[in-house]
C-alpha cells in the first residue's frame, strides 16, 4: 500500500523510487544514507547525518574470502606462541624452570596449529613454501612468512631440547632466539590486517599492532597460569594484570581511531565478541590477581578465561573488518569527508 | 588501432558519456580470456546482472537509473503552471473522466524539456581494473605473482599465485578476487597477450561507441581532458574525470574514466588510497609494540626474580 497522500502542496509521504541514489543532487543537496546504509533500530549516530550514495548498496570493496577459523585462529595461535616464547625465555632465566618448559611446549603446539590454519587457508601445504620465493617488505604477509620461518624452528628446537634434555646449549640458544623473535610474531599480524583497504582495519593501523601484542600477552599469561605450577605463577599473574590493562586501552583507542568504521566494533557479532572478551579478561585477571596464588584450580580457570578472552578479541577484530568492508558506507563516507576537508571535491560536486 | 606502443605505458580511457550499455566489452573479455561463467542470476539492479567486478568478471557494466535531468537543463522544476490548480477538486472528478479527455494519465510521460528530453536519465559505465600507478595488490603479494608489465599494467601470474587472498582486501576498488574452487586471484590483464602481439584489448576492440579507448596513457589523458572540457561547455557540468590525476591516492590509474556523477554512484570509491602508503608507520608501531612486550615480560619476571631469591 502506498502511504503517499495528495495534498494541495503536492505529494506527501511519497516512497522513494527504485532508482540508484546519486550524490550531488541538482539543487546542491547530497542524497541521504541509502541502501544498506539504513539500519534498524534508533541507534545513536557516531557522525553527523551521513551523506553518501552507493551503487544499489553494493560493497565497494571485495570481502576477503578468508575463513574466520583459519585467519582469526591463525592470529590467536600466532600471538599465543610468540608471547609464550618470550615469557618462557624470561621465566627460564628468572628461576621458573617448570613454567618455562611448559610454555615451550605450548608455543610449539600453538605455532603448529597456526601453521595448520595458514596452510588450510592456502589450500595446499607446498603453498607455504611458495611464500618464501621472495622477500618483500611492502608485503606484511611476506615479512610474516620469513618471521615464521625463523621462529618456528627456534620454537621447535627449544621445545625438543626441553623435552629430551639433549643439546642443552643449543636449547638455550633456541629459547633465547624464540623469545626474541616471539614479539614480532605477535606484532606483525596487526600490520597484516591494517595494511588492507578494509576500513575497520586500516583506519586503526596505529593501534592494531599494539592491540595484537597486548592480546598475545594476555594469552601467554593465561597459558602460563593454565600449565605452570602454582609456586611459579607470580610472573604470569603480573603479566595478566599488565596485558589486560594494555588490551582494554588498545581496544578503546582502536574503536575511537577507526572513525565511522569504529561502529563495526560495537555492533552485532564483533560487538558481542568484544564485550565477551572484556568480561573474560577482567574475570581472568581478577582470578589471577586474587586466587591464582593460593589455588591451582583457580589459576587454571583464570588462565582459561584469559585464553578465551584473547581468542574472542581476535575474532571480534576479524569480523568487524568484514562488516566494515560489506557496507559501502564505511568506505565512501570517510573518503567523502576527507575530500571535503581537503577542499578538493570533484568538479560539480556539491559541498 | 594504434601501433604497438612498445614500452610506453598504455591504458584505458572509458568515456561513460557514450556508453550504451551493450555489454559487448563484458562478452568480448570473457571470450578472449576464456573467463568462466559466473552464474546466471537476475540481480534486480536495472540491467546489471553481473553485479560487480570479480574473479570471473573483468569488465562490468553498471546501470544507474536516476530521476535527474540530463545535461543542458535547469536543475529546478518549476511549478508555476500548476499554482492555481485545485488538485483536490480534480481528484474529486475521479476516474469517470474519459481517458481521451484526461490531461494526465498514469502512462503520460513527464513534460519534455525544450530539447525534447524527459527526466529519467540512465547512466551506463563499463568498469575495469584500474592498473594503478601505486598498486596495493602488487605491493602486498607475498609471492611476486603480481607484477608490472613492460606496458605499465598490473598482471597476475597464475602459475605463481599462491591463493593467499591478501591482494583481495588490499585493493581499494574491490577489483581482484579469488575464484571459487580455484583459490587463486584473478583480474583484468589488460589483455597482456594481445598487447604483446600489437593488438588492442578485446573490450576496446569490441566497443561499438568507442566508450572504451585504448592507447598510450599520456595521449589518452590529453584526449580525456579535451572531452571533459567540451562536455562541460555544452552543458554537462557534472562531467568529471576519475582516476586521471597522477597525484591521487593511487598515483593515478592506468585505466581512468569520464563520469557524469559522483564516483560512488557508480560503486567507485571517491578517494581511494594505496594502503602501503601508511606501511612505514605501521611497521614502526609494530616494532614499538614488540619492544613493549619484551620490556613488559622482562619487568614482570625480573622483579619476581629479585623477590623470590
Amino acid at each position: 500500500m502506498s502511504e503517499a497522500r495528495v495534498t494541495r502542496h503536492g505529494l506527501e509521504g511519497e516512497r522513494p523510487g527504485r532508482d540508484a541514489l546519486f550524490g550531488n543532487g541538482t539543487d546542491g543537496q547530497l542524497a541521504g544514507v541509502g541502501g544498506s546504509g539504513k539500519r534498524r533500530g534508533g541507534e545513536r549516530r557516531m557522525v553527523p547525518q551521513a551523506e553518501f550514495s552507493s551503487y544499489y548498496g553494493q560493497p565497494v570493496l571485495k570481502i576477503p574470502a578468508w575463513q574466520a577459523k583459519d585467519i582469526a585462529g591463525y592470529l590467536f595461535f600466532g600471538g599465543l606462541a610468540g608471547a609464550g616464547s618470550t615469557l618462557a625465555a624470561a621465566a627460564q632465566f628468572t628461576g621458573h624452570p617448570a613454567t618455562a618448559r611448559a610454555l615451550k611446549f605450548s608455543s610449539l603446539g600453538a605455532i603448529s596449529l597456526s601453521t595448520v590454519a595458514l596452510v588450510h587457508d592456502l589450500g595446499r601445504p607446498e603453498r607455504f613454501l611458495n611464500m618464501l620465493r621472495v622477500a618483500k617488505p611492502t608485503s606484511p604477509m611476506s615479512v610474516g612468512s620469513w618471521i615464521l620461518a625463523a621462529y618456528g624452528p627456534a620454537a621447535g628446537l627449544a621445545a625438543a631440547s626441553a623435552a629430551t634434555g639433549l643439546l642443552p646449549r643449543l636449547g638455550t640458544a633456541a629459547t633465547l632466539a624464540a623469545g626474541g623473535i616471539g614479539p614480532t610474531v605477535a606484532a606483525y599480524t596487526g600490520v597484516l590486517l591494517a595494511n588492507t583497504a578494509v576500513p575497520a582495519w586500516h583506519e586503526g593501523h596505529r593501534e592494531l599492532p599494539h592491540l595484537f601484542v597486548a592480546s598475545a600477552a594476555v594469552a601467554a599469561a593465561g597459558m602460563a597460569l593454565l600449565v605452570g605450577p602454582r609456586a611459579e605463577n607470580t610472573p604470569a599473574r603480573r603479566l595478566a594484570l599488565l596485558a589486560t590493562g594494555a588490551e582494554l586501552l588498545a581496544t578503546r583507542s582502536l574503536v575511537t581511531s577507526a572513525g565511522i568504521a569504529g561502529e563495526t566494533y560495537q555492533q552485532g557479532r564483533p560487538g558481542r565478541l568484544l564485550t565477551t572478551a572484556k568480561r573474560l579478561a577482567l574475570l581472568g585477571t581478577a582470578g589471577a590477581a586474587l586466587l591464582a596464588g593460593r589455588s591451582r584450580p583457580a589459576a587454571a580457570l583464570s588462565g582459561a578465561a584469559l585464553l578465551a578472552a584473547s581468542a574472542a578479541t581476535r575474532f571480534a577484530v576479524f569480523h568487524a573488518g568484514l562488516a566494515s568492508a560489506r557496507d559501502p558506507k564505511y568506505t565512501v563516507l570517510p573518503q567523502r569527508l576527507r575530500l571535503r576537508a581537503a577542499g578538493a571535491d570533484a568538479p560539480g560536486g556539491a559541498g | 588501432m594504434p601501433e604497438l606502443p612498445g614500452t610506453e605505458r598504455v591504458g584505458f580511457f572509458t568515456d561513460t558519456s557514450v556508453c550504451i550499455g551493450c555489454k559487448a566489452c563484458e562478452v568480448a573479455c570473457k571470450e578472449w580470456n576464456l573467463v568462466p561463467e559466473d552464474g546466471l542470476e537476475l540481480t534486480g539492479m536495472s540491467y546489471d546482472n553481473t553485479g560487480s567486478l570479480g574473479a570471473s568478471t573483468w569488465r562490468h557494466v553498471a546501470f544507474i537509473e536516476q530521476n535527474k535531468p540530463l545535461g543542458g537543463q535547469q536543475a529546478h522544476r518549476t511549478h508555476e503552471a500548476h499554482e492555481n490548480m485545485d488538485v483536490l477538486a480534480l481528484a474529486a472528478q475521479g476516474s469517470a473522466t474519459p481517458v481521451a479527455e484526461a490531461a494526465v494519465t498514469p502512462t503520460t510521460p513527464g513534460a519534455p524539456t525544450p530539447d525534447g528530453r524527459t527526466e529519467l536519465r540512465w547512466l551506463m559505465a563499463s568498469d575495469v581494473c584500474k592498473h594503478c600507478t601505486h598498486a596495493a595488490c602488487l605491493d602486498v603479494c607475498p609471492t611476486g605473482a603480481l607484477f608490472r608489465t613492460e606496458f605499465g599494467t598490473v598482471v597476475v601470474q597464475q602459475d605463481v599465485c599462491n591463493g593467499c587472498g591478501y591482494c583481495v582486501p588490499a585493493c581499494p576498488y574491490g577489483v581482484i578476487e579469488q575464484r571459487e574452487g580455484d583459490g587463486r586471484a584473478w583480474k583484468c590483464t589488460l589483455c597482456y597477450d594481445r598487447l604483446g602481439a600489437g593488438q588492442e584489448p578485446a573490450c576496446a576492440k569490441a566497443c561499438p561507441t568507442d566508450s572504451i579507448q585504448f592507447g598510450p596513457l599520456d595521449e589518452l589523458r590529453e584526449r580525456a581532458a579535451q572531452r571533459v572540457a567540451r562536455l562541460q561547455e555544452t552543458g554537462v557540468p557534472d562531467a568529471r574525470l576519475y582516476g586521471a590525476d597522477p597525484d591521487d591516492g593511487v598515483g593515478g590509474g592506468g585505466a581512468f574514466f569520464l563520469l557524469l556523477d559522483e564516483p560512488e554512484v557508480y560503486g567507485l570509491p571517491p578517494d581511494p588510497q594505496v594502503t602501503t602508503r601508511d606501511l612505514p608507520r605501521m611497521w614502526r608501531h609494530a616494532g614499538l609494540a614488540a619492544l613493549m612486550l619484551l620490556g613488559g615480560v622482562a619487568a614482570v619476571c625480573t622483579r619476581t626474580h629479585r623477590r623470590s631469591r
